[in-house]
């Protein structure tokens, strides 16, 4: 068990899985509104960043792939964050 | 050699440069795409949380276990390469691409049922989105398992090892990128409300 966490990719897996979990339970419970629309774009930040780093493999690839395809992490959480914002006006 | 982190100065890209620029390509479409639903959205608020009511959220998240899952099988595949553990490698595409064909499978049923219903793109805007999106990311799973399909014969002849894994790691990150679409198309669509 130890052994296995101690390859980042089976750490990755394992975040992954807890977290759509979590995404899954907010839906669940019908959770909206301002503060679930953050909390559900901060897991899907947090779970893209996973796939980019440890299943893409890119923490150690040049520093212009990570900036490329962790700023559209960034920019398509912004874009929807904007969206429902003015939705929420 | 290991599959230890390379040092800062041996930096480099897994898989073919080409690969990377298609994969960012893809990634700007489907964000233009994943704004458009929330611009349109936000215009008619609750007619979008009103059909969204009607999307099977298990279906949807059963299938973000699978491809979470399936690109956890690819990363594998390609860490076997690199300790030239040939019979994992091929092991690994395979279980990876298994669970993409559950992804088909569960979509299927999740269309079945809403195109059984009398649902179509022109039924009204969410839905026009909601099938519109997912089935250009089903496509995208599909050409994955292809590429998956070709990387599994590959292996089988002994291809890939610690000697060269390019082609591999171009089809692997291929194959992480739908996951990662996923990864943003499953709350937006199925959950935020």
């Amino acid at each position: 068990m130890i052994t296995a966490l101690k390859n980042p990719a089976n750490r990755a897996w394992l975040v992954l899985i807890v977290a759509t979990a979590i995404t899954w339970y907010l839906g669940e419970v019908g959770a909206a509104g301002t503060g679930a629309i953050v909390a559900m774009l901060l897991i899907a930040f947090v779970k893209g960043r996973l796939v980019i780093l440890d299943f893409m493999e890119l923490r150690e690839a040049p520093k212009m792939w990570r900036i490329l395809l962790e700023g559209w992490l960034i920019l398509v959480s912004s874009l929807i964050l904007l969206a429902y914002w003015i939705s929420l006006k | 050699m290991t599959s230890v982190a390379a040092p800062p100065a041996t930096r480099r890209l897994p898989g073919d440069l080409a690969i990377w620029f298609f994969i960012l390509a893809e990634m700007l479409a489907f964000a233009v795409f994943f704004a458009t639903y929330a611009f349109a959205r936000a215009k008619n608020v609750e007619m979008f949380n009103l059909y969204q009511h009607t999307l099977d959220r298990n279906l949807g998240g059963l299938n973000t276990l699978l491809l979470i899952t399936g690109s956890w099988f690819v990363v594998l595949a390609v860490q076997a390469a690199h300790r030239d553990d040939t019979p994992a490698i091929s092991r690994n595409i395979l279980l990876g691409w298994l669970c993409g064909a559950g992804f088909l499978i569960v979509k299927v049923i999740e269309y079945a049922e809403k195109f059984g219903a009398g649902i179509s793109l022109s039924t009204n805007t969410f839905y026009m989105f909601y099938i519109s999106l997912t089935f250009f990311h089903f496509m995208h799973v599909i050409l994955g398992m292809v590429i998956l399909t070709v990387l599994w014969f590959q292996s089988r002849q002994g291809m890939y090892g610690s000697h060269g894994a390019n082609g591999l790691e171009s089809g692997a990150a291929y194959w992480h990128m739908v996951d990662l679409l996923w990864i943003v198309l499953f709350p937006l669509v199925y959950v935020m409300r």
